[in-house]
């Protein structure tokens, strides 16, 4: 076997570097601070095998989320609760569709409505309050008043009426989500900002003639990310709240596409007719997904506390 | 006669201060930070200055850098530097640069030494390799006493003392001419002061730089200075050699300040006479008309509330209408 020249080099590089002592980043302490909390970490699990189970769900079904199970339809209460053998895990819904099934994909959905409309407001907003908070002056307040006004508008109305006019799709509800999400997001961002900005190491940098727009990404952004981290993981609940609102309103997706609103709504207009579960195992996993979600905030929150020592 | 790398011509730093519940329409009240001052720099001396916090000598050096707008002349080797353009001060910059006084938050702290030390070359010369860079750092780590296989390490792993060495590392690295060092060990311990002070004074002969040292203890500036500048509230008050200063001060308020500073010997620390300020540094929106320090002055009289005095003499340069001999 020949040997690569290219590997013996990295390899001598890698001998070289072996010395070199690895530093314990701040970030590296957050994670064994995070490790240590509890209930962040089994939400953390929790979590993760929701998403996983969105994943592979799919798979395990023994229905599709639109089919209809002819023999139950119309006999729901007594032949579509929850069962083994006819391969409704969680039962049918009132049309005789597959619960497990619709469940799945709902999840997927609302999951993704809430991190698109948490990635939106990340990318945008970090961005759009560095760089307002940086520049300050008359830059900053023009582009805060945009925030501002846009704030003030009744978002959940201009969602429903975007809607309406364009129609009812999941794209047109990433939209709406995320022309909201970022609006808060930037105002903590202007204001993280603001303090940093005026430490020293950003002077410096100044000092050292570093462009404004490396600045931005390379000493402030980074220094605000823990501040972002957790507020993104508290809106990731926020959007799918308002997901779950809009689908209620019976606004959301389209059928035969679903979400744990449209199915809690549905649900609940069967209640009184004895099929419980229809309500039950959306709900359920709205509910600890939620819980999840606002355990891992808070973890996090005190993990990346933002107190330099 | 050494090359004069700086010349510093009746440098103005103003800014407008919005008085609280002020209208937007209203004016902002001038704060003169920087009231004319002016001073020469060799190459390879040391320039201190001193003064009370809020006397504008921070605000000097950032003037300098043009990191806040001024007005007057500040000449870097004939040129202007407060008329550079944008790409020719960026060339400028290499050659000056700056040490802050809090070591800890002048670095990034999500960046490691080896990031935050590279930082300058990264900027002024993008397209050296990543080993050469590398090897630029690690070479000038190990001159300011720090062990370069600590690159990876993160600033909150070091002390005060090794933060500071840091912060003169990353000022180095370019090979500058001149560094502007804002009260850089104020924030330091009193053994770490000298050892940072004695490293500063070991570079700057081994590399011939120039330094201007801010600082509000006489004490620390004398060491290490060629000339010293004293500053009150934004004025030069007294300008001399650094041993005809500190032994023979010919203005009230440099005598204070240096009257001010412990004597080691407990014998001569008793008998010392020691001149007390009275009252506190006046505004700067507001100041004193005439001679600024005439409000806290042992020895004013009519006339220095009548008219500012000019700063006058030949190498030893007073700014007071009675100085002493
Ligand atoms: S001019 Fe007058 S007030 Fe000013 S320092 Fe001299 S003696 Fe004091």
């Amino acid at each position: 076997m020949l040997l690569d020249t290219h590997d013996v080099k990295e390899l001598s590089a890698n001998l070289a570097e072996m010395d070199e002592i690895k530093g314990r980043s701040l970030w590296a302490d957050a994670r064994n601070r995070f490790k240590r909390n509890r209930a962040a970490m089994v939400s953390t699990f929790i979590l993760i095998g929701i998403v996983i189970f969105s994943f592979v769900g799919p798979y395990l079904a023994a229905w599709s989320n639109e089919e209809i199970d002819w023999s139950v339809l119309g006999k729901v209460k007594e032949l579509g609760a929850p069962s083994w053998s006819n391969g409704h895990y969680f039962g049918t819904d009132d049309l005789g569709r597959d619960l497990f099934a619709r469940v799945v994909q709902g999840t997927q959905i609302s999951l993704m409505v809430g991190v698109v409309g948490a990635l939106i407001a990340v990318l945008v907003g970090t961005t759009y309050g560095a760089v307002a908070g940086y520049f300050g002056g008359r830059i900053d307040s023009v582009m805060m008043r945009i925030v501002d006004i846009l704030i003030a508008m009744p978002f959940m109305f201009v969602l429903i009426l975007l809607l309406v006019v364009f129609g009812r799709s999941v794209f047109m509800l990433f939209v709406g989500v995320g022309l909201i999400s970022w609006l808060d997001m930037s105002r903590i961002v202007r204001g993280q900002t603001l303090t940093i900005k005026n430490k020293e190491f950003v002077e410096a940098a100044q000092a050292m003639g570093v462009s404004h727009f490396k600045i931005i990404f390379r000493h402030i952004i980074p220094n605000l990310l823990g501040v972002v981290a957790v507020f993104a993981t508290q809106l990731v609940p926020l959007m799918i709240l308002t997901e779950s609102f809009i689908s209620f309103l019976g606004l959301g997706v389209q059928e035969p596409a679903t979400s744990w609103g449209a199915l809690i709504n549905e649900g609940a207009a069967t209640m009184q007719y004895g099929t419980l579960w229809q309500l039950l195992f959306p709900l359920a996993f709205f509910i600890v997904s939620l819980f999840c979600f606002f355990f891992i905030g808070d973890g996090l929150r005190d993990a990346l506390d933002p107190k330099d020592r | 006669m050494s090359q004069t790398l700086l010349r510093v011509e009746d440098l103005h730093v103003t800014f407008g201060i919005s008085p609280q519940g002020a209208m937007p329409w209203t004016k902002p009240l001038p704060l003169h930070a920087v009231n004319g001052v002016s001073f020469d720099l060799k190459a390879g001396e040391t320039l201190g200055i001193v003064g009370e916090s809020g006397c504008g000598k921070s605000t000097l050096a950032r003037a300098v850098m043009r990191m806040v707008p001024a007005s007057g002349k500040a000449l870097w080797l004939g040129q202007d530097l407060l008329k550079l353009s944008k790409t020719t001060l960026k060339e400028t910059r290499r050659d000056i640069q700056m040490i802050f006084q809090d070591p800890l938050a002048s670095l990034n702290p999500r960046m490691t030494i080896g990031q935050i030390i590279a930082e300058p070359l990264n900027t002024h010369s993008p397209d050296l390799s990543a080993d050469e860079v590398k090897a630029a750092v690690q070479e000038m780590m190990t001159r300011v006493g720090l062990l370069p296989n600590l690159v990876n390490r993160y600033p909150h792993e070091f002390s005060g003392g090794q933060c500071q060495r840091i912060g003169i590392a990353r000022a180095l690295i370019l090979k500058p001419k001149l560094i502007i060092c804002d009260e850089p060990v104020s924030a330091l311990d009193v053994s770490i002061q000298a050892q940072v002070i004695n490293l500063l004074m070991e570079l700057q002969e081994e590399l011939g730089l120039s330094l201007i040292f801010i600082a509000h203890d006489l004490s620390v500036v004398k060491h290490i200075s060629t000339r010293i500048m004293v500053l009150y509230l934004g004025n030069e008050m007294e300008v001399a050699d650094a041993a005809a200063l500190t032994e023979n001060p010919r203005h009230p308020y440099t005598q204070a300040l240096i009257s001010a500073v412990p004597i080691p010997d407990p014998g001569q620390e008793r008998g010392k006479t020691r001149i007390m300020l009275e009252g506190d540094l006046p505004s700067p929106i507001n100041p004193p008309s005439g001679c600024v320090f005439r409000t806290r002055c042992p020895k004013a009289q009519n006339r220095c509330a009548e008219k500012k005095p000019a700063l006058t003499g030949d190498g030893h340069q007073v700014a007071c209408w009675f100085p002493d001999d």
